[in-house]
């Protein structure tokens, strides 16, 4: 890595235009520096805006706008109506000719197999990358697997990274035409997790203006908290995150505008949802409480015991999966109020519609 | 080499001295003269407007060398220090091997010598930094080193630490510590804030800074007769608990970064792995008490915490990035714009932080602008408006936030042993 490589150096934000004369105006780095340019923001902000004018990339919920997010919604509900029809299913042809590459970092089940039906059901070529068997353990830099996907020419890459941040470095550093859709960083955010939870949200409670959200939890480590946090407060919902002290983070209160509490039992009695966020058993070495019976009995949703004040018409979500008797137990989880399953199925429905819009921005001139 | 200097505003806080208007003459690389009106005989530079100091001194800078030329050489770091306007700066022990033997420091002598910059070295206060077992401090201070420091890592265990103050006060070495509990600080890269919890990373916590510091102080107090400097302090709880133990006549000293005051935690939004640091960049409140710290005298000195890293090691994820950035370049004109620009500390207060202090702490002969001295001078222009640019970096590495920023105060240039640099 010699020079030519240091005009990285200091590329999240400013220092940009001092390069463009010895680049060359045309070549694929200038174009890219050009778009980087007007990107003002950070690096975890400045590529999520639907803003750079040749680009849509889905960062974040925090930059999104909210009617970007409406308009999202809106076609997951058409496409869950499709979805119903009985197989065999008609293949759409949006995305016909679009290659996705979905590159999971981190493990993932559920949401890699979303979005690879969304992708397919949309008419795209995918590909998958997973951790296991590929030259992600084998130390290669995370810039350097997607500059080599990129390499093969895809239309737009999938990222999920346990590293907050990823998605949006990458999104700095890939040609302009490559669109970028984060799946998961770190305890960073889960866009399209958090527009499913609304699309569900919306579809059980209506306008969700002034309606009670609580979120249980470990939310120190959540991005699905983080990302509906800052997708519920753009519709006006008043958000609640509750979870043991030792897992919830620093000033919380102030930096989401919250109410953030440690009494789930207080927080229930008016709330009309309450999301429970999945306890990662691997993440709680670090000892932030004594043990899953402790959690369960405080801040898990069971048919008689905690939680039991909440109101009988509360709807209950989990992003899944469930760890059953430890956040819900399967009375709960399989009952009239839980929108578990739905939510899977709204999965694939708002992916379908992240792809549509993502592409619309190259096959149409319109502008929201 | 003989230079007439005309028109400069001396300032030495040694002899409490700031006189404008004055001329330098410089003989074989002494000072034969200071006056006013001297006539040239031979070459000669017109310095109206410019400060003429007595030489700056970092004492905590990373060289890399031996081991990891890839990032910064020796020669590399000297000559990013003498663009910076340095004229001494000292080198921190984590090297490949460390600075642990006499040979090391032989080796990194031979390749300093005959620089403008003099190199001060800093040898391990453990074995490799690897906190077991003592260093061969009798050895390394009989090779001409004056501080000892695990930099990089604080020495975990508190037995250790006070027989590191045991011993090493038996050769009047300075311990320098970075202060961090590592058990706070797993995987940790920007500071336990509003920034770490609104992007999901893990914090690093001011008070794991806190509870080293404190606990030193302690053992040090307790030892006696040790002195302790405080490496790169970065917190307002920090700053109280030096205050309060040098009110107790404990022999600490501390100094701090200009990223320390010159950036919040936000930097980390706008910069990303470039605003990476360790310890990590903190809040305005800390930067107001860093300010009130370097003003009051508790903090000491200005380092640099100079760490240059290659690309692909900041060119990556928050978590797997390195830590740190450059420093020899920014450093007078960040202290210049946040500190004596800002209207906060005097240029007299600025130089001593940068000169006289880390001198002091270090115990090296001090340098004066005075006649029949060696001139070890550092010269500025405290009012000149520039923007730093990446071809301006002499560094090997290029890894810094402040690319493309404009500044107030400009290095001019230095002068000592025999040698000046003029970097334009």
């Amino acid at each position: 890595m010699g020079k030519q490589v240091g005009v990285w150096v200091g590329c999240f934000g400013a220092g940009f235009k001092r390069r463009k004369s010895w680049l060359g105006e045309g070549s694929s780095v200038a174009k890219l520096i050009l778009r980087a340019e007007s990107l003002k923001a950070g690096i975890f902000a400045h590529l999520v805006r639907e803003t750079p004018p040749t680009r849509r990339d889905l960062l974040t919920t925090e930059h999104l706008p909210v009617e970007t997010i409406t308009r999202l919604l809106d076609r997951s509900d058409y496409f869950v109506e499709m979805l119903r029809i009985p197989s065999p299913f008609q293949k759409l042809r949006t995305l016909e000719g679009r290659t996705v590459a979905n590159l999971f970092f981190e493990n993932s089940t559920r949401t890699r197999i979303s979005f690879e039906l969304a992708e397919r059901r949309m008419g795209a070529d995918h590909v998958t990358l997973t951790p296991s068997g590929s030259s992600m353990t084998k130390g290669e830099s995370v810039l350097d697997t997607v500059r080599v996907i990129e390499a093969m020419k895809v239309d737009a890459v999938v990222v999920r990274h346990s590293v907050s941040g990823v998605p949006g470095f990458l999104a700095g550093h890939l040609p302009t035409h490559v669109h970028v859709v984060n799946a998961g960083d770190g305890a960073h955010e889960h866009p399209t997790q958090a527009l499913l939870d609304a699309a569900e949200l919306r579809a059980a409670l209506g306008d969700l203006r002034g309606k009670r959200v609580v979120i249980v939890g470990d939310i120190l480590h959540s991005r699905v908290a983080r990302s509906n946090v800052w997708l519920l407060k753009k519709f006006g919902a008043e958000v609640v995150l509750v979870g043991p002290s030792t897992l919830l983070p620093r000033h919380a209160e102030k930096v989401f505008g919250v109410e953030v509490s440690w009494k789930m039992d207080d927080a229930l009695v008016k709330a009309d949802a309450v999301m429970m966020l999945r306890i990662q058993m691997e993440r709680m070495a670090g000892g932030f409480f004594p043990s899953l019976e402790d959690y369960s009995s405080r801040y898990g949703l069971s048919a008689s015991g905690a939680g039991a004040r909440r109101s009988a018409s509360c709807v209950i979500l989990h992003p899944g999966p469930v760890n059953l008797g430890v956040e819900l137990d399967a009375e709960v989880s399989g009952g009239e109020q839980s929108l578990v399953l739905k939510q899977v199925k709204r999965g694939v429905a708002v992916r379908m519609a992240v792809l549509e819009w993502m592409f619309e921005s190259e096959t149409s001139s319109r502008v929201e | 080499m003989n230079l007439l200097l005309q028109n400069a505003r001396i300032i030495d806080p040694s002899q409490k001295l700031d006189a404008s208007g004055m001329d330098i003459e410089i003989r074989n690389g002494v000072i034969a003269r200071i006056g006013q009106g001297l006539k040239p005989d031979g070459d000669s530079r017109d310095l109206a407007g410019a400060v003429v100091a007595p030489g700056f001194f970092d004492m905590h800078v990373h060289l890399r060398e031996p081991g990891q030329e890839y990032k910064e050489t020796i020669e590399s770091g000297l000559g990013a220090a003498m663009a910076g306007g340095f004229t001494g700066v000292c080198c921190m022990p984590n090297t490949e091997p460390s600075i642990s033997d006499p040979f090391v420091v032989s080796y990194i002598k031979e390749k300093a010598a005959g620089h403008l910059v003099d190199l001060t070295i800093c040898g391990t206060m453990t074995k490799d930094r690897a906190g077991e077992e003592l260093s061969r401090m009798d050895a390394l201070a009989k090779s001409g080193i004056r501080m000892i420091s695990d930099d990089g890592v604080a020495l975990r265990s508190s037995q250790m630490m006070r027989r590191v103050f045991e011993y090493a006060k038996m050769f009047d070495l300075l311990v320098t510590q970075h202060c961090e509990e590592h058990t706070m600080t797993v995987k940790a890269p920007v500071n336990e804030g509003r920034v770490s919890t609104k992007l999901g990373l893990t914090g690093w916590p001011s008070v794991a800074e806190e509870i080293v510091l404190s606990r030193d102080i302690l053992l040090a107090e307790y030892v006696g007769g040790v002195r302790y400097h405080a490496a790169h302090l970065s917190t307002k709880g920090s700053v109280r608990i030096v205050r309060e133990a040098k009110s107790r006549g404990v022999a600490v000293t501390c100094e701090v970064t200009p990223h320390h005051f010159a950036l919040t935690e936000d930097a980390v939004e706008r910069h990303g792995t470039m605003a990476k640091m360790n310890p990590p960049l903190r809040t305005q409140e800390d930067i107001d008490a860093i300010i009130e710290g370097l003003k009051d005298g508790t903090i000491d000195c200005i380092s640099t915490d100079h760490a240059p890293h290659a690309t692909h090691e900041k060119e990556t994820d928050m978590v797997s990035a390195a830590f740190g950035i450059i420093g020899l370049e920014t450093a007078l004109p960040l202290g210049i714009t946040h500190l004596v620009e800002s209207g906060r500390l005097s240029l007299v207060e600025y130089i001593t932080k940068c000169s006289v202090n880390p001198r002091a702490a270090l115990r090296l002969p001090q340098v004066s602008v005075k006649e029949g001295t060696l001139a070890n001078l550092t010269i500025f222009d405290p009012k000149a408006k520039w923007r730093f640019m990446e071809q301006d970096i002499r560094s090997k590495s290029h890894n810094t936030p402040f690319i493309g920023q404009d500044f107030v105060g400009k290095v001019i240039g230095s002068i000592n042993n025999g040698l000046s640099h003029w970097p334009r």
